[in-house]
């Protein structure tokens, strides 16, 4: 089983997130099995949300929140802290959006990503980081994923998002 | 039929499009409101023709719902913890005018201390309201229950309301992949309702009247025979929905690696998959365990349990209820089935999830150690058993 723990505040589109790529891992074959859901309770703008997605080739039973990920991938950077290397699996990593470069993790500036295609979070970036880097799941089911789950006048710029992240792993 | 990837109160407003309900009432309240949102966007959009009621309280939701079905329309509502509580009145009322409404409960703790997360705490305390009560797993069996539950429920044989407990959050709110058949399959497996337990003009009778002493009881006594016919009428709806849909449910209960089990976790709701999995472990290691998951706590699944303990060297039965100052109630059901059936197996109580708190595969691991070694008779998981829980 391949988990993903996802950190953001309210507003920035985690669980969002956690929600696409569940559906792009589980979109045509019969045999794969995704859970995706978010920290629960009250919900507030700005405070820090977790979310999960846990993907198998069996369905998944384990309801509970993930406390070993393949990967993390936090989509502001104030939410980073050491401590999340401990949430980690031997092999997992690290994805952080920020401009700086942090010690031990994989930096993006999908902020910038974000202005360039007129969008308010940078959800859809990481998520195409994310796809880039893991593999987790393809490019196409990916924007497959967009395509049934986002509201349809904000697909396109997302599409377009999320495959300059995945084109800027590849360089 | 089509996949989408949708949380449990999602699955479950899709199986209620499917049935074509013709006036939804409703009230929110978290972790219910997701499946009483969509249903009232399919209302606007035109995808579902029913009539949408905005009410001022769980009470009202309930009794809207008897009076449109009393008019003979086929009637949705939803709710959840002290939502349930509050309408608990129009329950008996429900279930004693033999109006077959269908009801979405979000199992969520009860008050005080006052908390949103998920247990089973107030649907297992209106098991006495006279309404039939499954349980579901997952998002996918969710849908399947909306759409079976009316046929249960209005089948002449029944004629009872039926209640379908999702857990909060966990099955509410979480997303997986969900099969959703089509209008043209729903149809032909459930036609529109007709019943003659109507207000008509052409032909009056009283409803919901008053029965004195003298004749009360039989009507006591009719609607418990009504929702014992359930159990055969659950197994007739779901082979003909098995013919239709294609998926296969198992009646009152789902057993997993009973058949020579040495010990068994007797559970309800979406803990079952990962007593499952720990089954699957234990087996490795050569421990003989298994799983009893009840899908419908009313009607009780008596000789379905009976059976399957009767060999086994301890039971188990985990729950997130406890009845104050006895055992969980989940437990007393059990325990009276194996009694009837006159068989003596120890078994012990386990009391977990209580105001959402997580249940670990580990403590499900432990469960199965501890009944093999003898225990407490109710433990409560992360505090203890009665000696050491005081």
């Amino acid at each position: 089983m391949k988990e993903i723990l996802w950190l953001g505040r309210g507003g920035q589109g985690a669980f969002t997130a956690a929600k696409l790529l569940g559906a792009s891992y589980t979109i045509d074959e019969e045999n794969k099995y995704g859970l995706a859901f978010p920290s629960f309770g009250p919900e507030r703008r700005g405070a820090p949300v977790r979310a999960f997605t846990k993907l198998d080739t069996k369905p998944v039973v384990d309801r509970s929140q993930t406390e070993k990920a393949d990967y993390i991938v936090i989509i502001d950077d104030t939410l980073y802290s050491p401590q999340l290397q401990s949430l980690l699996k031997p092999t997992g990593q690290i994805i952080v959006n920020s401009k700086n470069k942090i010690d031990g993790v994989i930096t993006f500036d999908a902020d910038k990503t974000a202005a360039e295609f007129k969008l308010p979070t940078a959800n859809t970036i990481m998520l195409g980081l994310l796809v880039g880097i893991s593999g987790v799941v393809t490019t196409e089911n990916a924007v497959e994923a967009i395509k049934g789950y986002m509201p349809a006048k904000i697909q396109e710029r997302n599409i377009s998002a999320l495959l300059k992240a995945v084109q800027e792993v590849a360089k | 039929m089509s996949r989408k990837f949708l949380s449990g109160n999602e699955a479950f407003a899709e199986g209620i499009r499917l049935a074509r309900p013709q006036v939804i009432s409703a009230y929110p309240i978290t972790p219910q409101t997701i499946v009483v949102e969509r249903l009232s966007e399919m209302v606007e959009d035109g995808s579902l023709k029913a009539e949408y009621v905005h009410v001022e309280s769980e009470h009202s939701a309930l009794s809207c719902a008897i009076g449109a079905s009393a008019a003979g329309a086929r009637a949705f509502t939803a709710t959840s913890s002290q939502g349930l509580l509050y309408m608990a009145e129009c329950l008996y009322y429900a279930a004693g005018g033999r109006f077959p409404i269908v009801m979405m409960n979000a199992d969520r703790s009860t008050a005080l201390p006052w908390n949103i997360y998920g247990d089973q705490r107030d649907s297992l305390s209106q098991l006495d309201s006279g309404w039939i009560q499954a349980y579901a797993e997952n998002a996918q069996e969710a849908l399947d229950l909306a759409l079976m539950s009316y046929r249960i429920a209005e089948d002449s044989r029944v004629q009872t309301p039926y209640m379908a407990n999702l857990d909060g959050f966990v099955l509410t709110h979480t997303y997986e992949t969900v099969d959703i058949p089509t209008h043209d399959q729903a149809d032909r497996f459930l036609p529109p309702y007709e019943t003659d337990n109507r207000i008509d003009l052409q032909n009056p009778k009283n409803m919901a009247f008053s029965a004195g002493p003298d004749t009360n009881y039989i009507f006591k006594y009719k609607a418990h025979k009504g929702i014992l016919a359930a159990a055969d009428v659950i197994k007739e709806t779901e082979k003909e929905f098995e013919s239709i849909f294609g998926r296969h449910y198992t009646g009152l209960t789902e057993n997993y690696l009973t058949d020579d089990a040495d010990y068994i976790i007797v559970t309800l709701g979406s803990i079952a998959g990962l007593c499952r999995e720990t089954a699957d472990k234990l087996r490795d290691k050569g421990i003989k365990a298994g799983v009893v998951r009840i899908r419908y706590m009313r009607p009780f699944p008596n000789d379905e349990i009976s059976s399957v303990l009767k060999n086994v060297r301890a039971y188990a039965v985990l729950e997130k209820d406890i009845s104050f100052g006895n055992e969980g109630t989940v437990f007393t059901n059990v325990n009276s089935a194996l009694k009837k059936a006159g068989i003596e197996v120890k078994g012990y109580n386990y009391i977990g999830g209580l105001g959402g708190r997580n249940i670990s595969a580990e403590d499900i691991e432990e469960i199965y150690t501890d009944i093999a070694n003898g225990t407490d008779a109710v433990n409560f998981i992360g505090i203890g058993g009665e000696d050491n829980g005081k």
